[in-house]
């Protein structure tokens, strides 16, 4: 085979592993952004705790997808948990909107829901959620239970009056 | 007595012959790799084997590739939507072909379409005194023939299991988000929040560079020790398939056994 044909080829055949590579470093292997195909507005809720919340996770509202998580940060003044919230503008939302921290499944993922409210004014860029409701954790509600339950065993009957 | 005796013998020969064949591609190896500096300095040779090598198994590769992912993509989902977490079939796709799937059946591909090829090639070679007319000119077969046959394997295979991983995540993906409806952002995003670069990816080259090493010695050796007759190069190609799956096999349980032990 001729010798230009065949370096040709070679160099095909490794740029194709290293793209390969690359794909699997940067795109399988670690965080890096895909979207960008919508346009979006983003809002804050500030949330006690977010249990598994992940970026990009799914933000829902009737179990319609209409946005993403964008950032998780702890916010420095009062500890509570900062969460962006990146929303498709396609959808607008009362400003008396408030979003809850969800669980998909039994073993599933955890989103952002958003029930709307009744309000005639919408959410803008960089509002803030203020109705939320925290991620539930599963140790905090089974010690909620037990709690209760010896709260609600019967203390020994007393004995009967004469 | 006799027949307990020539079963004695028997049992010795093998075990002799084994152990001295053993030695042989031992020393065999190192001598290849002393002698391979020349392929690094006439560079076309070793591209050329690269060619043929690499090259050629790329359809095998892809199309293989792709259909293990979407047999992962159908049998993940299966399994996973009875836990309701469908979510997590890119974890699954992902990480099965990263770690395991990518570089092991890549290998067993390789020895098939190219440790073969290779085998044939070398073992004709010296069925018709090729290699023994080369070294009357003077010409060192090790450092002509054997080394860059050699270095083309072992360069090409990490780039192919790299390519066929590549390839599975693209039919897991197709599959699992465009056939059957996982949503595309939870496949992604678990995906990379799971899989970790330098634990699951470079531990994936890592085992493709290993078997790429072995598959290709087996090749090369294989290739140079067989009998210099129809029979014995068809002999030495069989071998060299089959010891090449039961080395890969074997090593990517010694090596799953060092990286991923779960702690």
């Amino acid at each position: 085979m001729n010798r230009t044909t065949l370096d040709l080829w070679v160099g095909f055949f490794v740029a194709l592993g290293i793209a390969a590579l690359i794909f699997l470093a940067t795109k399988v292997g670690s965080y890096s952004d895909i979207s960008g195909s919508h346009t979006t507005y983003s809002v804050k809720a500030y949330f006690k705790n977010i249990g598994g919340l992940k970026p990009r996770a799914p933000v829902k509202s009737a179990g319609v997808v209409v946005g993403r998580v964008g950032r998780i940060r702890l916010n420095k003044q009062d500890y509570t948990a900062y969460v962006r919230l990146d929303i498709d503008s396609d959808y607008a939302f009362p400003t008396d909107t408030s979003a809850a921290i969800l669980t998909s499944g039994l073993l599933g993922e955890q989103y952002v829901g958003l029930v709307p409210g009744a309000d005639d004014e919408t959410l803008k860029k960089d509002d803030i959620i203020k109705i939320t409701q925290d991620a539930v954790v599963l140790e905090n509600l089974i010690g909620q239970f037990m709690f209760n339950k010896a709260a609600e065993t019967p203390t020994p009957a007393p004995a009967p009056a004469h | 007595m006799n027949v307990l005796l020539k079963i004695l013998r028997t049992m010795g020969a093998a075990t002799v012959n084994g152990v001295w064949r053993l030695g042989f591609a031992a020393r065999f190896f190192l001598a290849v790799l002393r002698y391979s500096g020349q392929s690094f300095l006439r560079l076309p040779l070793t591209i050329r084997e690269l060619f043929f090598s690499g090259v050629l198994s790329l359809l095998i590769i892809l199309v293989s590739g792709l259909f293990v992912g979407l047999v992962l993509g159908l049998q993940g989902y299966d399994i996973l939507q009875r836990f309701g977490s469908s979510d997590a079939l890119g974890i699954m796709v992902a990480l099965s072909l990263l770690r395991e799937l990518g570089p092991v059946i890549a290998a067993i591909l390789f020895a098939s379409r190219a440790g073969s090829a290779i085998t044939a090639e070398i073992g004709l070679m010296k069925t018709t005194e090729q290699l023994e007319a080369m070294d009357m000119m003077a010409v060192n077969p090790l450092a002509r023939v054997v080394a860059p046959r050699f270095w083309g394997g072992v360069i090409s295979m990490p780039l192919l299991a790299a390519m066929f991983s590549a390839m599975g995540i693209f039919g897991g993906w197709l599959i699992g988000v465009v056939v059957i409806g996982v949503d595309d952002g939870a496949f992604w995003s678990q995906m990379r929040a799971a899989v970790r670069f330098e634990h699951d990816v470079l531990n994936g080259i890592i085992k493709s560079f290993v078997f790429g090493v072995t598959v290709s010695w087996i090749a090369v050796f294989e290739g140079y020790d067989c009998h210099p007759t129809a029979e014995g190069v068809s002999r030495a190609i069989t071998r060299t398939v089959v010891y090449s799956a039961l080395a890969i096999l074997a090593l990517d349980f010694v090596l799953t056994s060092f990286m991923f032990r779960g702690i």
